[in-house]
């Protein structure tokens, strides 16, 4: 048996606020194996973000464990484990998108030859092979997300950590995106971390479903998929698919119950 | 094309304004001179002699016109009746002192962004600074300056330095930290050196700021150096020319030099635009 990617074991993580304590993750135990896409559903302040952000060393836990690749989430850090991908692309405006997938490659020290050979590979891999050379205001919202995919792909970091990625996009293009995300996947073999605030994403791109409720934020379910991993779009009408949408809906009002 | 008619409109208007207040604050002494004399003047005899008077009150336009003219062609530009000549030696002065400003602002920023040491020691001096009158402190550094030795540029560039770092400070510290925390998390999450940071994001985020900056740091720079060469008894520069002016009632003079300041000051001002229109379409942020 390997060694799980992402272990976390009775995290928890406390803000000191001028309202007195804020409970975000409360007593999370979670395993994440290779090759998995999980997705962390929730409505907000639930803590599906502060714990994509404890794994990627963003935020200090409180108390209890959280190893990544087997190390300290810093360590993981350092080693550079990981890409995240934000809400918001937040790429450079005064680089091209070729420039700004190339952005951690500089900061990681990439010879340029081997730059300019992974941009090409990432930008392909996202589908935006020859607009390298444009800057990001002449790109849609949804090409900008792929470009800030790329620039988090870039390094070959085997964790991929998605936060809200799709959030601001139309529901059209979220639709067109999550399919290229899934054979992004099964083509590069990462495992995925991936938050959320709608269910039929999380249900359609996820192996594993982590459902979670706010106040404190912690884990009312976890939904291990049985859809298989080959998916088009059309699976969203399956049964199988409905049920498990279902569970979700279920996990989320127990966890809404609990605050009345 | 459209906007040609707007300014040329206001123009006429000024031009009349200073006409007609040209009339009227001469006209005092034509009716004083009169009254001495024992003779009567004529209303037309009035209009005409304030527009041709030496030292008027305030010269009619065509009279700073002509000063300017005769002050930019009328001799050799090495000529110390030359406004050339003059504005050469502010326009050095200004320079010499913009440049020092702007590195001292820029390497000031560096450090409060980075340091809160420097953060809560740096900026209330550098703000105490800006509200101590400059015609205070000009001639205590000429003065100080003078007795180790240093004449001539250098005092004048310091004492405009002195107004031009402040802009650069306030708005590089400002645009050093525009990056929000998003951006910072993700350079965090590749576990970037301060130093790549700031190449990388800190600096580039901050060029708009800058050049809004030098902007107002170059107009500053420039009446640091007019101001520098008031004390020091100079004998060449716009300040000088002021000065001498106001000694003499030659208030032709003055207005020449105020204009040939200002259009400075302007071109100054155009060619930092100019500067930073290049500079930030070649970054890709000009739309």
């Amino acid at each position: 048996m390997k060694a799980p990617v992402i272990e976390a074991k009775d995290l928890n993580l406390t803000f000191e606020t001028n309202d007195g304590p804020v409970h975000a993750l409360k007593d999370v135990n979670l395993t994440i194996d290779r090759g998995e896409f999980v997705s962390f559903i929730g409505p907000s302040g639930c803590g599906k973000t502060t714990f994509l952000r404890c794994i990627a060393a963003l935020e200090q836990p409180t108390s209890g464990v959280l190893t990544v690749n087997s190390m300290t989430p810093e360590n993981a850090r350092q080693e550079r484990s990981y890409g995240y991908v934000f809400q918001a692309a937040g790429l450079y405006p005064w680089r091209t998108i070729a420039g700004n997938v190339k952005l951690p490659l500089e900061i990681m020290g990439y010879a340029k030859a081997e730059q300019d050979e992974r941009v090409r590979k990432v930008l392909s891999l996202v589908d935006l092979e020859g607009f390298g050379k444009k800057f990001p205001w002449q790109l849609s919202g949804g090409m900008q997300q792929r470009a800030s995919i790329a620039r988090a792909l870039a390094f070959d970091a085997d964790i991929l950590l998605m936060d809200e990625p799709f959030g601001a996009l139309d529901e059209i293009v979220r639709d067109k995106l999550n399919e290229e995300l899934l054979k992004l996947w099964a083509r590069t073999e990462k495992t995925i971390g991936f938050v959320t605030h709608s269910i039929p994403e999380a249900v359609y791109l996820s192996t594993k479903i982590v459902v979670m409720s706010p106040r404190p934020g912690r884990i009312t379910d976890v939904i291990d998929s049985t859809l298989p991993r080959e998916r088009p779009l059309e699976i969203r009408d399956s049964p199988e698919f409905l049920a498990i949408a279902h569970r979700v809906r279920e996990g989320l009002r127990a966890g809404h119950a609990y605050e009345e | 094309m459209k906007s040609v008619a707007p300014i040329l409109t206001v123009l006429a208007a000024i031009v009349v304004l200073w006409y007609g207040a040209a009339v009227w604050l001469n006209s005092q002494w034509i009716y004083d001179q009169a009254a001495r004399a024992g003779t009567e003047v004529t209303a037309t005899q009035v209009l005409t002699e304030t527009m041709v008077q030496d030292r008027p009150v305030l010269p009619a336009p065509h009279q700073v016109a002509q000063g300017l003219w005769q002050g930019l062609t009328g001799q050799a530009i090495t000529s110390k009746r030359s406004l050339v000549y003059h504005g050469w030696i502010t326009l050095s002065a200004t320079l010499a002192g913009f440049v020092l400003g702007t590195v001292a602002g820029i390497l000031l920023s560096v450090g409060i962004v980075h340091s809160r040491a420097m953060d809560m020691s740096v900026m209330p001096w550098a703000i105490a600074s800006q509200t101590i009158p400059i015609q205070a402190i000009a001639p205590m550094v000429i003065v100080v300056l003078a007795s180790l030795g240093i004449k001539g540029l250098l005092p004048k560039a310091i004492i405009a330095a002195y107004l031009s770092f402040f802009p650069v400070l306030v708005g590089m510290v400002k645009g050093l930290r525009a990056p929000e925390g998003q951006q910072l998390d993700l350079l965090s999450t590749y576990n970037a050196s301060r130093a790549a940071t700031f190449w990388k994001l800190r600096l580039p985020s901050s060029m708009p700021y800058l050049f809004a900056s030098l902007k107002v740091g170059i107009a500053a720079a420039l009446v640091g150096a007019i101001v520098a060469e008031l004390p020091a008894g100079a004998s060449s520069g716009l300040g000088a020319r002021l000065l001498s002016g106001s000694y003499y009632g030659q208030t032709i003079q003055i207005w020449s030099a105020l204009l040939t300041a200002a259009a400075l000051a302007a071109s100054l001002v155009m060619v930092v635009g100019l500067i930073e229109r290049a500079t930030l379409k070649r970054m890709g942020m000009a739309r």
